[in-house]
């Protein structure tokens, strides 16, 4: 069973405001029974100083999702709609002490039918009611305007997180790519904007769909060295025209051999620097190249998962299998 | 409270006598079964002792058809993987959607990396085998079929001697993943055409961490653990003893239970199934009403979501479990029930509740006593269930 924070299971138990609001000016409606869960946000909104006096909330779906919706209604009142806005999934999820990872998609729930109830009392159209955009997930009946909402406000950078948050990808999976597409591109424009370093962002390739379908859980947001195939870089110095640029490593000499290995290390320097770390090149030795990790990489308990990064993205780049050592201070 | 337990296809409490017997040979009878000295022997002919036990539960002809493993899920592999390498020239297998991953995740990935084509047969919305797409799948090609005798879930049983005939007259191997058949209901299979099947010590009263796989003597069998003469050849590694013992003296006790459980473990089972149907509207019950374990029980619940349930009766002091996505981290409903075609508004409410010898009347009484007013609030906060009027009438339970 999930380990839910006692504030979840009080408001699970205990749900406050649950029920039909008769006088309800605003109502929004989010999820369907075929995803597992569905709720129906009814607010009582004051048509002059727009603060919602009463919201109360139907939910169909499993423990955290009735919590996240009682939350929901215990966050809004009170508030004027611009305030209530402005509420995001993760303050819903904040209020209750957290929620599992797999579980926020519960809290998305609860900011999408806010939005939906809040155009339904200004006359509007909800614009997502899943038809913005293409329909991505089949399954859930998710579309890529949700998805683009929920990796903009919580900074998603994986695909793990994007069905954690959103559903999407959770079922059949065949929408991995235009899933992916989305993630890519949504991460891209952040970068732009300045919201995302760019060694955060999701790279296209980077997610494996068949590793994805057997582990459905999300991955720690630990400090890791993206194992995406690489971008396109400088040729590596070659010895003679000829020679193709991938699998050129057999007629590489060592001291090529040696630029290479040091030129992919400088490359992922930065992306360790991010993260208070560093590494450095201490010495190659036929296929087992010596590095010292320092900083931050000093201690933490994924300095394996860092070396096994570097090591793929070594052995990436050479085409060669290589095995990485990590040494101490003084050498080896 | 007294804690009521209702969960025992997931695992069952180690009998008192089980753990008496086994107990010795973690300490006194410490030996190694293969030594030629004393401490040795004597071991040696407990675990003789422990595969004549069972050999008597799973009526075989001898008792070198015992191979001793780790547990289920390690007796399925290993008979998968057998039944591939020991049949030249054949290369597909047969198996149903409803497997336990045990089996299904093993025939994708044999799938996946070219070593096999796998035939995945139906169900109909009682969970019943579609023979008819049994019959044509198998072919010379087959190697082996893998149906479970009994379903986790639901307990619908399959119509296993007959489903081996089958293949036995395709000239393929036929393994049966008996692990929540054994000890519930009677199994005989000398004069089957089962070559292997599949059993779990932890499913009937003995530790978790011990299992068997039966096969058939003059069944081609290749190792899956090689390294040592143990189980003839078949398994190297030296013996679980403790484990052994325990698995041998569980199946004495569910040879002497299954009158009981045949009785009155079913009639607790069919009591809290009336009980429920006749106390709460729009539910029903999933799988073969007319062949089923008599110890499980798997209602549908309309309207409600099983997490929610489960999360209720665990606050009552209620063991069950829940055929729902939210419980296992997954996001779609159990792939059992979807192979059954269970509606996507029944499949996310099903509860599973599973007897055993241990269970009392009262356990039942408490589930009466607790589920109708868990319903109550839980529809009250739903959003569709007021909206269920037409849905009720158009509604036809299993049982009428």
């Amino acid at each position: 069973m999930w380990d839910y924070t006692d504030k979840v299971k009080d408001y699970f138990f205990n749900p406050k405001n649950a029920g039909v609001l008769a006088e309800a000016n605003g109502v929004g409606e989010v999820g369907a029974i075929s995803c597992g869960d569905a709720l129906k946000l009814m607010l009582k909104i004051d048509t002059i100083t727009t603060v919602i006096t009463d919201a109360r909330f139907q939910t169909f779906g499993c423990g955290s999702a009735i919590a996240s919706s009682s939350a929901l209604t215990e966050l809004i009142v009170g508030k004027t709609i611009d305030e209530a806005l402005k509420i995001t999934n993760q303050d819903i999820a904040d209020f209750l002490g957290g929620l599992p990872p797999e579980k926020m998609h519960c809290s998305v729930m609860g900011y999408e039918a806010l939005q939906a109830a809040i155009a339904n009392f200004r006359g509007e159209t909800w614009s997502d009611d899943h038809e913005e955009g293409a329909l991505i997930c089949k399954c859930f009946g998710v579309d890529e305007g949700m998805v683009e909402r929920a990796v903009r406000m919580n900074k998603l950078t994986t695909m793990d997180q994007v069905t954690a948050y959103t559903k999407a990808g959770g079922g059949c999976l065949t929408c991995f790519e235009p899933l992916e597409g989305v993630l890519a591109r949504v991460n891209a424009e952040m970068v732009a904007e300045g919201m995302l370093s760019e060694h955060e962002a999701y790279r296209l390739g980077a997610a494996d769909p068949v590793a994805l379908k057997k582990k459905p859980s999300v991955s720690a947001n630990a400090t890791m060295i993206p194992l995406n195939p690489l971008p396109p870089t400088r040729p590596a110095a070659k010895t003679s025209p000829l020679d193709p640029a991938v699998g050129a490593a057999p007629a590489m000499t060592n001291l090529q051999r040696i630029r290479l290995i040091e030129q992919t290390i400088e490359d992922l320097r930065p992306s360790l620097k991010a993260d208070g770390g560093d590494c450095e090149l201490v010495d190659v030795d036929g296929n087992t190249v010596f590095v010292r990790l320092s900083g931050a990489c000093v201690g933490c308990q994924m300095a394996s998962v860092t070396v096994a990064g570097i090591q793929q993205r070594l052995s990436t780049r050479l085409g060669i299998p290589l095995r990485i050592v990590p040494v101490g201070k003084n050498g080896h | 409270m007294r804690p009521v337990y209702l969960d025992n296809n997931a695992t069952t409490k180690v009998d008192p006598r089980v753990v008496e017997a086994m107990l010795p040979y973690f300490t006194e009878q410490f030996g190694n079964p293969s030594s030629i000295h004393e401490f040795g022997a004597r071991v040696g002919g407990a675990v003789k002792t422990a595969r004549r036990q069972l050999q008597m539960l799973l009526g075989a002809e001898h008792d070198h058809e015992i191979v001793y493993t780790s547990g289920g899920t390690e007796s399925d592999n290993m008979a998968i993987l057998s039944a591939l390498e020991a049949m030249p020239g054949r290369d597909e297998i047969i198996t149903s959607k409803v497997e336990h991953p045990a089996v299904l995740a093993v025939c994708e990935h044999l799938e996946k990396i070219g070593r096999a084509k796998v035939h995945v047969i139906g169900v109909d919305s009682l969970g019943r085998l579609d023979l008819q797409a049994y019959r044509d799948a198998l072919s010379p090609r087959t190697a082996l079929v893998s149906f479970m005798w009994a379903n986790n879930e639901t307990g619908t049983i399959f119509p296993i001697e007959g489903l081996a005939e089958m293949a036995k007259e395709a000239g393929a191997l036929f393994h049966t993943d008996a692990v929540q058949a054994v000890g519930k209901v009677p199994i005989t299979l000398k004069g089957s055409a089962i070559d292997m099947l599949s059993l779990s010590g932890h499913k009937l009263h003995a530790p978790k961490g011990v299992g068997a796989l039966y096969v058939k003597r003059g069944t081609r069998f290749k190792p899956l653990m090689r390294g040592g003469h143990q189980e003839r050849g078949r398994r190297a590694g030296t013996e679980n003893t403790p484990g052994i013992i325990a698995l041998g003296k569980a199946a004495v006790l569910a040879l002497d239970y299954m009158a009981d459980e045949q009785t009155r473990v079913k009639a607790m089972r069919d009591r809290l199934e009336k009980g429920i149907l006749q106390r709460i509207p729009n539910c029903f019950v999933n799988g073969d009403p007319n062949d089923r374990l008599p110890n499980t029980c798997n209602v549908a619940f309309e309207y409600v979501e099983g997490e929610a349930i489960l999360l209720h009766l665990t606050r009552a002091g209620i063991a069950a479990s829940s055929g729902s996505a939210c419980t296992s981290g997954s996001l779609e409903p159990s792939h059992v029930l979807r192979a059954m075609n269970i509606p996507f508004t029944a499949a996310h409410g099903s509860i599973r509740f599973s007897f055993s010898r241990d269970s009392v009347d009262d356990d039942v009484d408490r589930v009466l006593e607790t589920l109708p007013d868990i319903m109550d609030k839980l529809r009250a906060l739903s959003p569709f269930w007021a909206g269920a009027d037409q849905a009720a009438k158009d509604f036809k339970p299993v049982y009428a």
